[in-house]
């Protein structure tokens, strides 16, 4: 069924037919998902029956009994825990300091031609080198695995949220400088608003990032997590632990994504549906 | 009141306001018209203490409000909080205003289920509720038909006629300055000078 909207642009206004594939963009399909993921399951399945080598391409009939049964042993948990604290952490960190470079380089136009090169260097830096960097500077420890993976985010949301500032109305500023509105109603009426997709985004890009950096810190310099438990299934050939380790954590993020993130960023732009 | 004492205004080096004296008294509407891109709009901007980079001196009594050239409305708001979130009023406060505008049957609407006329009433709403000493207006009709002009015209008038305040309405548009302005004042040249016109509004 096509349903008329209405979009405002600048001083034009015009009805619009919003196709119904757009509409249906907007709300989460939780069926067709769940079919989508069971497809891939099948498609991974058939993979391994053609291989027919299930030490080195193991199927979903080896892998989830594997991740059953680090499961119900409780081996699975403290790993778990340790790569989701570190992923927690790490990302308030890279939100927090990225999202103020990025509001700072986009309100200042002299700040952002002096500073943003150093963002397009350090959005270049390859993982890898912040991680071993960090390592050696700060130690083998949990400050310098958390420093290693915001590190590598932080440019990537300084990035999203400078554009984010640089696209706002500039005509709502105005307003709120006229009416003398004070710093707090700005941010929540004025700037938050216009920023929250890019907000949204860099979240939602930003954690899926995340994880894998902190997996890769794991495997490189720490005694637990997912990330080490993927070094142990690594030395062991045991690519059937790798995989169960990897699927437990998607599982986890994929909750995140779908229970969390997904709708907030629902409820963000709610407003452009009206 | 709004006095201006203008040397001069530039972007980037090029100077695109000259030297000019500025006075509106309480009570006074003074029409600024002016081909596009004359400088009526920097120079609302500068007596709205929007933009202070400027050689001169600029001295405002009171409280001010201004209507934009867009409505500059929050899309994710609703009609009553945008009247009431920037400027303090109360919400019975904001809807009789939005009553006195013709708008009390979408004052919970959003920005995007109304009119572009309607939208330009919100942005009166809130420029009136403040009851302003000093009220600055840009091309506040600017994209509408004649007929929701008209309209708007009358209110706009009853509107200022309550306030009293010293009031500066840019338009490019003859007819709307002619039903609205006490005083009217040319913006030409390059750099752009303010040059007075002797004429007054038939009947005032």
């Amino acid at each position: 069924m096509m349903r008329a909207g209405v979009i405002t642009q600048g001083h034009e206004r015009e009805q619009v037919e919003r196709r119904p594939e757009q509409e249906a963009n907007r709300r989460p399909d939780v069926p067709v998902a769940l079919a989508s993921l069971i497809a891939l399951v099948l498609v991974w399945a058939g993979g391994a029956w053609l291989l027919n080598d299930p030490r080195l391409a193991p199927g979903p009939q080896i892998v989830f009994p594997t991740l059953w049964e680090a499961l119900v042993s409780g081996q699975l948990w403290p790993d778990l825990s340790a790569t989701l604290i570190r992923v927690l952490f790490a990302f308030t960190l890279a939100m927090g300091i990225g999202a103020a470079i990025g509001i700072a380089l986009g309100a200042s136009e002299r700040a952002d031609r002096w500073f943003g090169p150093w963002l397009t260097v350090a959005l270049n830096v390859p993982a890898l080198v912040t991680i071993v960097l960090c390592y050696l500077w700060i130690g083998l420890n949990e400050w310098a695995a958390i420093a290693a993976v915001a590190v590598n985010k932080i440019p990537m949301v300084a990035v999203m949220l400078r554009e984010g500032m640089i696209a706002r109305d500039p005509d709502l500023s105005d307003m709120a400088r006229l009416y003398r509105m004070g710093v707090v109603a700005r941010l929540r009426h004025i700037l938050i608003p216009q920023l929250a997709p890019q907000i949204m985004g860099a979240a939602r890009a930003g954690l899926a990032l995340i994880w894998k950096i902190v997996l890769v810190v794991e495997f490189l310099g720490r005694s637990n997590g997912i990330g080490f438990r993927i070094h142990l299934d690594f030395q062991m050939f045991d690519i059937a632990g790798v995989l169960a380790n990897a699927l437990a954590f998607v599982a986890v993020m994929l909750a995140v994504e779908w229970g969390i993130l997904a709708p907030l960023a629902r409820r963000a732009a709610s407003w452009r549906q009206r | 009141m709004i006095r201006l004492d203008l040397s001069e205004k530039g972007y980037g080096g090029v100077p695109v306001l000259g030297p000019m004296q500025l006075r509106v008294g309480r009570g006074e509407v003074l029409g600024l018209s002016g081909a596009s891109g004359a400088g009526k709009t920097t120079l609302l901007r500068i007596l709205a203490g929007l933009d202070s980079r400027f050689a001169g001196t600029l001295e405002i009594d009171g409280r001010s409000a201004m209507v934009f050239q867009n409505p500059t409305l929050m899309p994710w708001r609703r009609v009553i909080d945008n009247v009431t979130l920037p400027t303090s009023a109360t919400e019975e406060q904001a809807r009789a205003m939005l009553a006195r505008v013709g708008l009390e049957s979408v004052a919970d609407h959003w920005p995007g289920q109304i009119s572009v006329g309607q939208a330009r009433r919100v942005g009166l709403a809130r420029a009136f509720v403040t009851k302003p000493d000093v009220l600055l207006m840009d091309e506040p009709f600017a994209s509408l038909d004649g007929a929701r002009v008209g309209d708007l015209l009358e209110l706009t008038a009853a509107l200022i006629a309550e306030t009293n305040a010293a009031v500066v309405i840019a338009s490019h548009a003859a007819g709307e300055l002619d039903a609205l302005a006490t005083r009217f004042a040319r913006v030409d040249g390059r750099p752009a000078r303010l040059f007075q016109e002797e004429r007054v509004r038939a009947g005032s």
